[in-house]
């Protein structure tokens, strides 16, 4: 975003909150704010506010790089009929139990 | 209409009451932005603020009720008192009855109340009350969050365009008359220094002068000079506004008592 666009429009943050410790952060949603120190008090009012979390992460929208969804074919689709890489076919011992 | 119930003079009770009505007073005042503040993540901030002073208030004022029980008068519990208390009754701080205002007067007001609140809170947390240190100890956090929050904004706004500086400089020309009342010691405040109840909140003067003028000087402001007036809502002797504050917010419980979700 130009820096014309930021001072006409908030810029858009993605959030990601962590509900507990051990856990990973997961996204949860997107905000507008001027800052990244307003983002996050932003983000705790809107997505902490049930308990939800014990941390939270902020990162502009326009520093994330995505997949292109016209690529979805040709990355995703070949995966569907590779069975064999799912760790089924293996026997575990019994003492792992979360895989 | 239900009648207005007779509250304690007890000095303890008084203080009490000073600390959940100004709790209570600004947490409708906040809850006015609720569906008009400028951008939908701060309309949820505020009302979430709101809902926090509702808290405290609702836990201040339970324990006041019981205490006038223990003084030998009649107990209330905390909705008797928030709904059934005429004018005169409420002991909160005039500041916070005043109108909204714009934003930039709610973040200033936010950010003396809050500073404020903290420093109370922070003294009380050592209160020979344990419900009352029991409070302070969750809501110190609160007040905490809400002096950042207002803090910020008034940083962003003072130090911000030429609108948002005008209109911060009006809102503290308008509402730092009002502090002055805060700190103005009487006999409830001696009552609850020599019963180690909380502090007299005269002593959190300097405290909150040297932490309000800290954000003030950041945001490019400057503190206006005293003036003589004094506001006296501790007393219980209001400005116009609170008796629409109170007409709102009562009348439901007044008409139909005792009347539930």
């Amino acid at each position: 975003m130009s820096d014309a666009a930021v001072r006409n429009e908030w810029p858009l943050w993605e959030v990601f909150v962590r509900s507990k410790a051990g856990l990973d952060h997961k996204h949860c949603g997107s905000l507008h704010a001027t800052d990244p120190q307003m983002a996050i008090q932003l983000a705790r009012d809107v997505y902490t506010r049930r308990q939800e979390g014990t941390s939270i992460w902020v990162v502009r929208s326009d520093q994330i790089t995505a997949s292109d969804p016209g690529d979805k074919a040709a990355y995703f689709d070949p995966m569907a009929d590779k069975v064999y890489r799912h760790p089924t076919f293996y026997e575990l011992p019994k003492s792992l139990d979360h895989m | 209409m239900q009648a207005s119930i007779t509250v304690s003079r007890d000095p303890s009770v008084q203080y009490l009451l000073r600390i959940g009505d100004t709790c209570l007073i600004l947490a409708q005042r906040l809850a006015e932005w609720c569906g008009h503040a400028p951008i939908v993540e701060e309309d949820i901030a505020l009302s979430n603020m709101a809902l926090d002073l509702v808290g405290q208030a609702r836990a201040v004022l339970t324990r006041a009720g019981r205490l006038e029980a223990e003084r030998g008068g009649e107990p209330h519990d905390e909705d008797q008192l928030a709904f059934l208390r005429d004018e005169r009754d409420f002991r909160n701080i005039t500041l916070v009855e005043l109108p909204r205002g714009d934003f930039a007067a709610t973040m200033l007001r936010n950010l003396a109340i809050a500073i404020f609140l903290e420093l109370l809170w922070q003294r009380l947390e050592a209160s020979s009350d344990t419900e009352l240190a029991g409070i302070a100890g969750k809501a110190v956090k609160e007040a905490r969050y809400h002096r950042e929050h207002a803090a910020d904004w008034v940083v962003r706004l003072g130090d911000g365009t030429a609108e948002s500086k005008a209109r911060m400089v009006a809102a503290l020309d308008w509402l730092w008359p009002y502090v002055a009342e805060i700190f103005e010691g009487d006999g409830v405040d001696e009552q609850a220094a020599s019963d180690r109840m909380g502090p007299r909140w005269s002593d959190l003067r300097d405290e909150w002068r040297a932490r309000f003028a800290e954000v003030i000087v950041e945001a490019g402001l400057a503190l206006p000079a005293e003036r003589p007036f004094r506001s006296t809502g501790k007393n219980g002797r209001h400005s116009e506004h609170l008796g629409y504050i109170l007409a709102e917010m009562q009348h439901l419980q007044r008409a139909f008592p005792g009347g539930v979700w």
